[in-house]
């Protein structure tokens, strides 16, 4: 199957400023692709180049077998663009909105059939000033929709969400993602990727810094067990507890967090050093690793 | 070119729906005219203070083509400046980008709604004038009437195209809109006749900037002295020069991209709420 999207050694500078900095990787046609990183990480930057809002500095880029940059109104006529920024006009209806916006492609979903997708269906002749927040964003995303397009840009599409409405807005992409769109999508919601992408790229300071399905992210990270447990004051240094075992280990106050690809071996040395020297050890956990983890070491942020 | 002619036709009657939709931008374009006239003309009288043997031709017969013309100039210059920096400021413009639709449709879908606008305020002007103030109208000059609005509103259109590429937000068009287009006004006999003698930059200023061109060609074939048609072929000329220069400095300039740091009016809005 050919890619929907081909980006080699994208580089974007403003001034001194490396806002993306050799990014490469593709995405296949029906995938589902997310762009994961905090803030500032050079997503926005990244999408609006694919999407054609942006110059890029150098590289090359592909998508839909086209150069966004040089690409025209044929190109736009089959992509679908949930922007985080762009406003509506507030003074038409949800259904006004959705047919002024129809009428620029060239063979565009059903008004209802739409609005009924987002579940706005109540809204419909409601003006969209008078909506809430996620109910405006799910114009949003209706209007990235009714040109029945074949690629999806979902830029951010629950930030600022309450959890309820993410929940609803996640199985409202999966239903964009059922139906065979190719689907790149930015988030600094780690769950957000971890539950809607095929394929996730961790984006810190302009760079991808991680690649791959979420279960191999994990992996990348030395996926493993993760035991924890606070560690009351011990009159020893602690390298005889550490030392021996196979996994990381960090501390922090006296709550100490070992990940580990032996846990059975390392739990037994750390009972049995406990037990030794009968001290009990509070709130002992033991856990597989949380994706959560490997991002946030990842993107350099602590938990 | 059928399907650009559908696509320009529906752009034109979306944009005349967000006209109705903001009653105070319809209120300034097509009210303050209305207000305007009635009111000069109570103020000042409707007889005409002239040498020359006035008839029954009365003095509503020169206020009106010139608030007309004024009317003309708000629902094309002010309106579009304002209209397209809003919309840039909302990342209306970037959602429009981000579509097929051609961007001069969208931007000839504006300008075409805003000339109709000014062609329903211009057409209540007059017929307010002939119905209410004994304003004559020579049929062999309404040619030249309807040229010079022809010219007029689409400079002035152009021009607010224009204006919006450099205002560098919403505020700063209205304002900027107001600040050139207020003065104009009175240098240019809009809203009064500065008569035979105002100083001499003022008249070279006048000259030079389009409102009274405009004013003019409009005026004279109203004016009951002029011989038809009346059509005021140098003032034209002089419109159409402020058109080719508004669209050149449209084309180089004009962002579909909000210029405040890129960030739309509603990214501050959720920023400020997270």
């Amino acid at each position: 199957m050919p890619n929907a999207i081909e980006v080699t050694d994208l580089v974007k500078t403003y001034g001194d400023t490396r806002a993306v900095d050799g990014v490469s990787f593709s995405v296949e046609e029906g995938e589902v692709f997310a762009i994961l990183g905090p803030n500032g990480a050079g997503k926005s930057t990244a999408v609006e180049i694919l999407e054609g809002h942006r110059t890029r500095t150098s590289g090359t880029v592909s998508v839909l077998g086209v150069d966004p940059a040089t690409a025209g109104a044929g190109f736009r006529d089959r992509l679908g663009v949930v922007l985080q920024s762009a406003g509506v006009d507030r003074e038409l209806t949800v259904r006004e909105v959705l047919e002024f916006y129809r009428a620029s492609y060239s063979r565009p979903r059903d008004v209802a059939e739409v609005i009924g997708l987002v579940e706005l269906d109540e809204k419909a002749d409601d003006r969209v000033g008078s909506l809430s927040g996620g109910q405006q964003r799910r114009v949003d995303l209706a209007l990235g929709l009714i040109g029945d397009p074949d690629l999806i840009f979902l830029d951010e599409p629950t930030t600022g969400f309450d959890p309820a409405a993410r929940r609803r807005s996640w199985s409202l992409i999966q239903n964009l993602t059922n139906i065979g769109r190719t689907v790149v999508l930015t988030t600094h919601y780690l769950d957000e990727a971890e539950h809607l992408a095929d394929r996730v790229a961790v984006l810190a300071g302009g760079r991808i810094v991680a690649e791959g399905t979420p279960a191999q992210l994990r992996e990348s990270l030395g996926e493993g067990t993760r035991i924890s447990f606070e560690l009351p004051a011990v009159n020893e240094p602690l390298s005889g507890l550490l030392d021996p075992l196979s996994g990381k280990s960090r501390g922090r106050d006296r709550r100490i967090e070992i990940t580990t690809d032996a846990p059975t071996a390392d739990l037994a040395h750390i009972t049995t050093w406990a037990r030794d020297r009968g001290i009990e050890l509070g709130g002992l956990q033991v856990s597989s690793t949380e994706l959560e983890d490997v991002y946030l070491s990842l993107v350099g942020e602590d938990a | 070119m059928k399907r650009t002619l559908k696509l320009l036709w529906f752009q034109i009657r979306a944009q005349n729906r967000f006209f109705w939709r903001v009653p105070i931008g319809a209120f300034f374009t097509l009210v303050l005219p209305i207000i305007m006239l009635v009111l000069f003309v109570a103020l000042f009288g409707n007889d005409l203070d002239d040498a020359r043997d006035t008839g029954d031709i009365t003095a509503a017969q020169f206020y009106t083509p010139a608030l007309a013309v004024f009317a003309v100039g708000s629902a094309t210059y002010t309106n579009i400046a304002i209209n397209l920096s809003t919309r840039r400021e909302d990342g209306i413009l970037r959602r429009v980008r981000s579509t097929p639709l051609p961007p001069t449709i969208y931007l000839a879908g504006a300008i075409g709604s805003a000339v109709w606008i000014a062609l329903v305020s211009m057409t209540i002007m007059v017929g307010l004038g002939v119905v209410a103030f004994s304003v004559n109208i020579e049929l062999a000059k309404v040619p030249a009437m309807l040229l010079a609005f022809v010219v007029g509103s689409a400079t002035f259109a152009t021009l607010g195209v224009a204006l919006a590429s450099v205002a560098k937000s919403a505020s700063s068009a209205s304002a900027l809109a107001n600040a050139t287009i207020l003065p104009m006004a009175f240098i240019s006999n809009i809203f009064i006749d500065l008569g035979s003698d105002p100083p001499k930059y003022l008249r070279v200023a006048a000259d030079i900037f389009p409102l009274k061109h405009f004013g003019v060609a409009f005026s004279e074939a109203m004016n009951p002295w002029s011989e038809a048609p009346a059509i005021e072929w140098d003032r034209l000329g002089v419109l159409l020069i402020w058109l080719v220069v508004g669209a050149l400095a449209a084309r180089r300039l004009f962002s579909w991209e909000p210029t405040v740091g890129g960030s739309t009016s509603r990214t501050r809005r959720s920023r400020q709420a997270t």
